[in-house]
């Protein structure tokens, strides 16, 4: 988890996007929450541009 | 004392076309995809199986590389994803939820997820880098080409932002110039077209484009497409940069490519669904968006000649692979020489991505080779004797084996004249989407109906679908308007006036199957209905055996030509082991098998005991 911290921190200094800081944040509790739920992220995809 | 061997692993995967690739001191050792092992086509998993046959193909475990390099970057990618949704706000929000759950459980903590698979190989591994996505194609496309320096044309769907990139690459740098950024995207526009026309996206493309010459050129109703693509649908500027009509698509936060309904008005015609009769609109719609894709890719590279100076060019990404617009674009006197590699999608970007590393991280020069460092693609695993054999005694297989390559081939070519159809398995895999005769599937070019049976009965695809021939490099010109190399099929040339024969009054007005089977030349297998025939050359330094092959056809025929269509049915991955080989042999209608120097022959052959319903284990693409 630090070098994922770590990484993303430096992610935000390069790219300087820092309004996507408390969106990043805001999902990362959701995605807590959901891995704690229990339930499954993977679906089917029709194209995978994400 | 020699220092020890610097080894980079390159790896693709979790998109599409998952693949991996292994540098020694920056000489490409081995290459290969993972669907080739799993047996499931565009596998997108992580390259597992890939990554242990190219240690033990380098006889090294993951503690000696010394870098492994995934092919683009996951956070900017994930930074596409949110700017993109909130740009298209309240649009997007059925996607939004399927994909940033992935994105958060896993996709997002990419390292961790990229560490627990390689945990399954091995405990000892070096840091994980991670290149730029374009940067990959780009590096793939330049160190491998035998240009010390190049123009570099990058087109595919997406990668992080850029969809398009303009660079220049000299010595071992590349310098970005110009970027087109998602969502306009010219693979995308072409790929949601793909749709359209009932085709699967992201394999599709292909047959969308093996369908354009059926169109017809003269026809109002195709300048009228035309027209409207580029009065509404996309906006192309003198210097190839564009802008897409985004009213007209549903890809940027949508689960589908293209807002049917818009098109429906636009065009008149409704999507058409899969696996449905194809009727004329279709063609002609078809056409439409090659002949503007053909556009955009020349106004392209006009401007990547302006901005670098360059003789040479460079290209990769999905769109590279588009071997109809490179003919074009070779016919073209922008740049003398043009270089494609031939593993263009996202397996290439493997490779890509290792090169990256080792030019670009550890700043090692170059070493450019002639005729390129590809060493033909054939990059990916091949099978002993005793594999063959074992193979064989599996299944009761009754073969013949030949001492000597010679004296195969002499008792191949009289099969090949009486019209029976072969599945020829050599050497080493091949890297890339195509098969260059190593597995491949070859028959006589001349036979009225060779290319119905390979279609239908072989194959078991859409019977419009063209055969590329495979030519001795040194005779390409003489059957080809066509000079030089084209090693990959990646090049589309016409065939020559002399051996083509005359079409009937209203050609295009005929019905398809009419102007299908219509003998259009002497090689009519291999002739496209607009005389298009899309051309691998085969060198003697590169692959004698085929080389010499061909040269024994020309002895008895006149033509050093041949069919090559890749080993594998519709959905299939190509063959990559002699079972593989084997199982397709038995399983369709061709004749012989041909693996190594061993001989088989259909009618010898004991039944086959299969499953049922096997097609269905293929998805159809």
């Amino acid at each position: 988890m630090s070098e994922f911290l770590s990484e993303m921190v430096s992610f935000f200094m390069t790219r300087k996007k820092f309004w996507l800081l408390p969106v990043v944040l805001v999902l990362l509790l959701l995605g807590a929450l959901m891995v704690f739920a229990g339930s499954s992220a993977l679906a089917p995809f029709i194209y995978t541009l994400f | 004392m020699k220092s020890e061997p610097c080894y980079i692993l390159g790896v693709s995967a979790f998109y599409h076309d998952s693949a991996a690739a292994l540098l020694c001191d920056g000489i490409i050792v081995a290459a290969v995809q993972e669907e080739r092992f799993t047996r499931k086509k565009a596998d997108d998993s992580f390259p597992e199986h890939s990554i242990r046959w190219l240690l033990s193909e380098a006889g090294i475990g993951l503690e000696d590389l010394n870098a492994i390099v995934f092919y683009d970057k996951p956070f900017l990618k994930f930074e596409r994803l949110l700017e993109t949704y909130h740009h298209f706000l309240p649009k997007g929000l059925r996607s939004f939820l399927i994909s940033i759950p992935i994105w958060i459980k896993d996709k997002l903590f990419f390292r961790r997820l990229l560490k627990n698979a390689f945990d399954k190989i091995g405990s000892d591994y070096p840091k994980i880098l991670f290149a730029e996505h374009h940067l990959s194609h780009a590096a793939s496309a330049f160190y491998p080409s035998p240009f010390e320096d190049a123009a570099i044309l990058t087109i595919d769907g997406v990668g992080e932002w850029g969809t398009t990139v303009i660079g220049k690459g000299c010595g071992r740098d590349i310098t970005f110039i110009k970027e087109i950024r998602f969502p306009h995207s010219l693979g995308l526009l072409y790929s949601a077209f793909t749709y359209y026309c009932g085709f699967r996206v992201n394999s599709g493309e292909y047959k969308l484009m093996g369908l354009a010459p059926y169109g017809n050129p003269d026809s109002d109703r195709t300048r009228e497409y035309i027209d409207k693509i580029k009065t509404h649908v996309i906006d192309i500027k003198s210097d190839g940069s564009f802008l897409l009509n985004m009213a007209y698509f549903n890809y940027a936060v949508g689960l589908t490519m293209s807002q049917d309904s818009k098109w429906e008005t636009l065009f008149g015609l409704k999507r058409r669904l899969p696996e449905s009769d194809l009727s004329e609109a279709y063609m002609d719609l078809a056409l439409a968006i090659q002949t503007v894709t053909e556009d955009i890719v020349l106004k392209l590279a006009q401007t990547a000649s302006a901005l670098t100076g360059s003789e040479n060019l460079v290209m990769a990404g999905g769109v590279a692979l588009n071997c109809v617009a490179n003919g074009k674009l070779k016919q073209q006197p922008i740049f003398k020489n043009i270089w494609i590699q031939p593993a263009s999608g996202d397996a290439g970007g493997a490779l890509g991505a290792a090169l990256c590393a080792w030019h670009i991280y550890l700043k090692e020069d170059r070493v450019v080779q002639t005729p390129d460092s590809m060493s033909g693609s054939y990059l990916g695993p091949s099978y002993c004797r005793r594999d063959n054999l074992n193979t064989f005694r599996k299944y009761g297989a009754v073969f013949k084996h030949y001492a000597s390559d010679d004296l195969l081939i002499a008792d191949v070519i009289p099969q090949l004249e009486a019209g029976k159809v072969i599945g020829w398995f050599q050497g080493s895999m091949e890297f890339g989407p195509r098969a260059l005769g190593n597995r491949s599937i070859i028959g006589d070019p001349r036979q009225p109906d060779m290319q119905k049976k390979l279609n239908l009965k072989i194959k078991f695809r859409e019977g419009f679908r063209p055969f590329a021939p495979i030519v001795k490099e040194e005779a390409v010109s003489l059957f080809f308007d066509y000079t030089g190399d084209s090693p990959y099929m990646l090049m589309v040339a016409p065939v020559k006036e002399s051996i083509r024969r005359p079409l009937p009054d209203r050609y295009h007005e005929l019905p398809l199957a009419q102007r299908l089977y219509h003998l259009r030349s002497d090689l009519p297998a291999i002739t496209h209905v607009d005389y298009s025939a899309r051309l691998q050359t085969v060198s003697k330094t590169t692959n004698f055996k085929l080389w010499a092959l061909l040269d024994a056809f020309e002895m008895v025929s006149g033509y050093p030509i041949l069919i090559n269509t890749s080993f594998n049915v519709r959905g299939e991955p190509i063959v990559c082991t002699p079972e593989d080989a084997y199982r397709c042999f038995m399983r369709t209608d061709m004749d012989i098998l041909v693996i190594e120097n061993f001989l088989l022959i259909r009618e010898d052959q004991p039944p086959f005991e299969d499953i049922q319903n096997w097609r269905d284990t293929y998805v159809l693409d």
